[in-house]
């Protein structure tokens, strides 16, 4: 599954499309995610701070 | 590494059916090596484990035409094409390998985890599930094969020629300082139990063996051949029905019309 | 008593009813998890499987629920890539049914396999060129990308949202849901796909076993086509269902009659590909291994060529036939017998793929096998449908799946 650390992998083009695929999947999956948790975060802080002002 | 200085063999069988008896010693003889378990309860054939099975054919006659014939049928170690056995390309941990240098497909059984796909995959019906985990019966224990190891539930196992033999063998030829191994060297417990001599084993591309020879036999047919499954184990019949029985034809169709990756 | 939680401006029942609801279906739930851990615990040998059917009840109901829960990755594809607005009305639902679906898929298979401690080793010791491998992987993933869709839901709640963070965060995902369903419709394609590659590569039966394209054979496609055609019928079916039930209609009728009619098309195009599957399948494939089509209808106490019928005429060419017609849409008897029917057909597809492949007799001295499921494999195969009615009754009491309920059910102001 993991290049370099599976002893099974292989860079043949069956991996390099299969797990390529997989990766760049989950990849999207995971900076998708961080970036709303961070912008929620960083929203919540401007708010908080907008309302501390007034 | 090996590879660059063993020669590539294809370890396979010919079966004799003209001179099996159906008497079962080499489904023993394979239980008693391969440490396979068994129930106290086998009338379920379904859920049995028995690597070597010898079937029993018949012609389809009423008597006094009636005719029987027993198959035994082992794991058939195809190599498709290719290598590409209908259930070693299916397994998706790589639990069972076709193994380039013997053409023995294995059962890696710590890597197993118990899909069953590769049952489904083969027509054959020669790979097994454990539904139970092994119970021996007292003292049993002491005398099982230390050199196989006994499985536990949940795993898929099969016929394996013996491979632990071939393991042994290969050992000592090399501390004797030989690469080869000799043809009587390395023989599975179903062919040395085989009372009538109708199993023969050894390397099918090797010409100095016998099975070389044998498998050229106008007799020689091989199951599903039509499938390309491509299965290195041949019977021999000179009966016809049984040659037909091998495979699946259509009425118009010759016995034997397909011969596939030979 | 949780009123402050329910949705404003929609009517729930009395949480005491409620509460019952949940203690019957309770029940359900717990007999399913008794037989779960029976099979976690004594192994396999709970089941009805055997050697000869390696694949069964469990195997069919996972296609099955992912045939059908299809519905969530199809309608994303049309809302967020195809852009038909009008769906954002039913998404959630389908989301909703697509988790259950998913969810359930990976826990049967967690039961199905006969060491679940060692379920890891498909992702750490994948073999890429195994379809079962495929099949983890986009499941898994497809299942992550349907909790991402899932999770903005839950933040809606009226409690929840109105803590601010979670409120941005609900905001920010919704931003970008359309990176997320294009995620999981292009991770939807290869696993339904997939799941039908599982049968198609099996050369050594001629029942499943397919030609095809690369690596792919046509079962691939028509296992990702048939679901994508047959998902939303089961997403309308469980609406329909939820508005007897609730006595309330949920979804304005152009929503439903927009997806029915998509519906539609997908069956009809793919039932004239599964015809013509089959003729080719019957005619070249099986012919050349030494068989005919009557060998796998014939001869045994259950598969016959009714099932095919079934199939392909009944759960086929009528829904696909009444979706197609303003009239069959329209009139509400005949859309329910089509998104019955339509659920009934891709069933007795995946049943076919899986247990029929099983039964019929490949070495011409062996016989068919038939099967019948034990009562664990039962309960465990009901076991998803129990949680699935929990997760919908939570779901629609607190969380706001359903748009256009508050302007469809107007509550009577004093």
């Amino acid at each position: 599954m993991f290049p370099f650390i599976s002893f099974e992998w292989v860079w043949d083009i069956g991996h390099i499309v299969f797990m390529g695929s997989l990766w760049y999947a989950l990849s999207i999956l995971g900076i998708g995610m961080t970036y709303c948790i961070i912008k929620a975060a960083i929203d919540t802080q401007k708010k908080d701070d907008t309302s501390h002002h007034h | 590494m090996t590879q660059e200085y063993r020669k590539e063999k294809k370890y396979g069988m010919v079966i004799d059916l003209d001179k099996c008896t159906g008497c079962g010693a080499c489904m023993v003889a394979c239980m008693a090596e391969n440490n396979v378990p068994f129930r106290d309860n086998e009338t379920d054939k379904l859920k049995s484990i028995t690597w070597m099975r010898v079937y029993q054919l018949n012609n389809g006659k009423s008597y006094p035409n009636e005719e029987i014939c027993y198959l035994p049928r082992p794991c058939m170690h195809c190599e498709g094409h290719n290598g590409h056995s209908p259930c070693v390309t299916v397994c998706p941990a790589i639990a069972t390998d076709y193994d380039r240098e013997t053409g023995i497909v294995s059962q890696i059984i710590t890597r197993c985890f118990g899909c069953r796909y590769c049952m489904g995959a083969c027509p054959y019906h020669a790979r097994y599930f454990n539904w139970w985990d092994p119970v021996w019966p007292d003292g049993m224990e002491k005398s099982l094969s230390p050199n196989v190891s006994p499985r536990m539930r949940g795993v898929v196992e099969k016929c394996t020629f013996c491979f632990h033999r071939y393991q042994l063998a290969y050992e000592k030829a090399a501390s004797e300082g030989r690469r080869e191994l000799r043809e009587n060297e390395y023989q599975p417990s179903c062919t040395q139990a085989c009372p009538a001599g109708a199993i023969t084993f050894g390397d099918l591309i090797n010409k100095n063996q016998a099975v070389y020879k044998m498998k050229k036999d106008p007799r020689a047919f091989r199951l599903l051949e039509r499938l390309g499954t491509n299965p290195k184990i041949y019977y021999l019949s000179s009966r016809e029905w049984v040659r037909r029985a091998g495979d699946n034809y259509h009425p118009d169709e010759e016995t034997g019309i397909v011969k596939n990756h030979r | 008593m949780d009123s402050a939680f329910i949705p404003e401006g929609v009517k729930r029942c009395p949480f005491s009813q409620f509460l019952a609801g949940l203690g019957v279906v309770g029940v359900v739930l717990a007999w399913g998890i008794y037989a779960m851990l029976l099979c976690w615990l004594k192994g396999l040998n709970q089941t009805n499987m055997n050697d000869s059917y390696g694949f069964a009840l469990w195997i069919w109901a996972d296609l099955a629920i992912i045939a059908l829960g299809g519905g969530a990755f199809f309608s994303g594809f049309l809302k967020y890539i195809v852009g038909k607005d009008e769906l954002k009305n039913i998404i959630n639902f389908a989301v909703l049914i697509g988790f259950i679906c998913y969810s359930s898929a990976l826990l049967i298979l967690a039961i199905d396999i006969g060491q679940p401690l060692r379920g890891w080793f498909i992702f750490w010791h994948a073999n890429v060129h195994s379809m079962l491998t495929e099949v983890a992987f986009c499941l898994s993933c497809y299942f992550g990308v349907l909790t991402i869709e899932y999770i903005p839901l839950i933040l809606e709640n009226r409690k929840i949202d109105k803590i601010p963070f979670f409120h941005n965060l609900s905001h920010n995902m919704h931003e970008i849901m359309a990176v997320f369903a294009s995620t999981g419709a292009f991770l939807s394609c290869f696993h339904q796909g997939s799941l039908g590659g599982v049968a198609g590569v099996l050369f050594g039966r001629p029942f499943a076993y397919r030609e095809g394209l690369l690596v792919w054979p046509w079962t691939f496609f028509l296992f990702t086509w048939s679901a994508a055609a047959y998902g939303p019928c089961f997403t309308i079916f469980l609406t329909r269902l939820l508005e007897k039930i609730t006595g309330k209609k949920l979804v304005k009728d152009n929503v439903i009659d927009l997806l029915a009619k998509i519906s539609g098309w997908m069956i009809f195009t793919y039932i004239i590909a599964k015809i013509i599957d089959t003729w080719y399948w019957a005619a070249v494939t099986v012919h050349s291994k030494g068989q005919t089509l009557m060998d796998f209808y014939d001869d045994n106490m259950f598969y016959g060529l009714w099932i095919l019928v079934a199939e392909i005429v009944v759960g086929g060419i009528f829904p696909a036939l009444i979706l197609l017609t303003k009239k069959g849409r329209n009139s509400e008897a005949l859309l329910w017998t089509a998104v019955i029917l339509a659920c009934l057909g891709v069933c007795i597809n995946r049943w076919v793929m899986v247990l029929q492949v099983m039964a019929a007799p490949v070495l011409p001295f062996e016989d068919w096998a038939l099967y019948y499921p034990s009562w664990q494999e039962v309960a465990t195969t009901i076991l998803p449908v129990a949680y699935g009615i929990i997760l919908v009754m939570i779901s629609y009491r607190y969380l706001p799946i359903f748009p256009q309920e508050k302007e469809l059910n107007p509550i009577e102001s004093y």
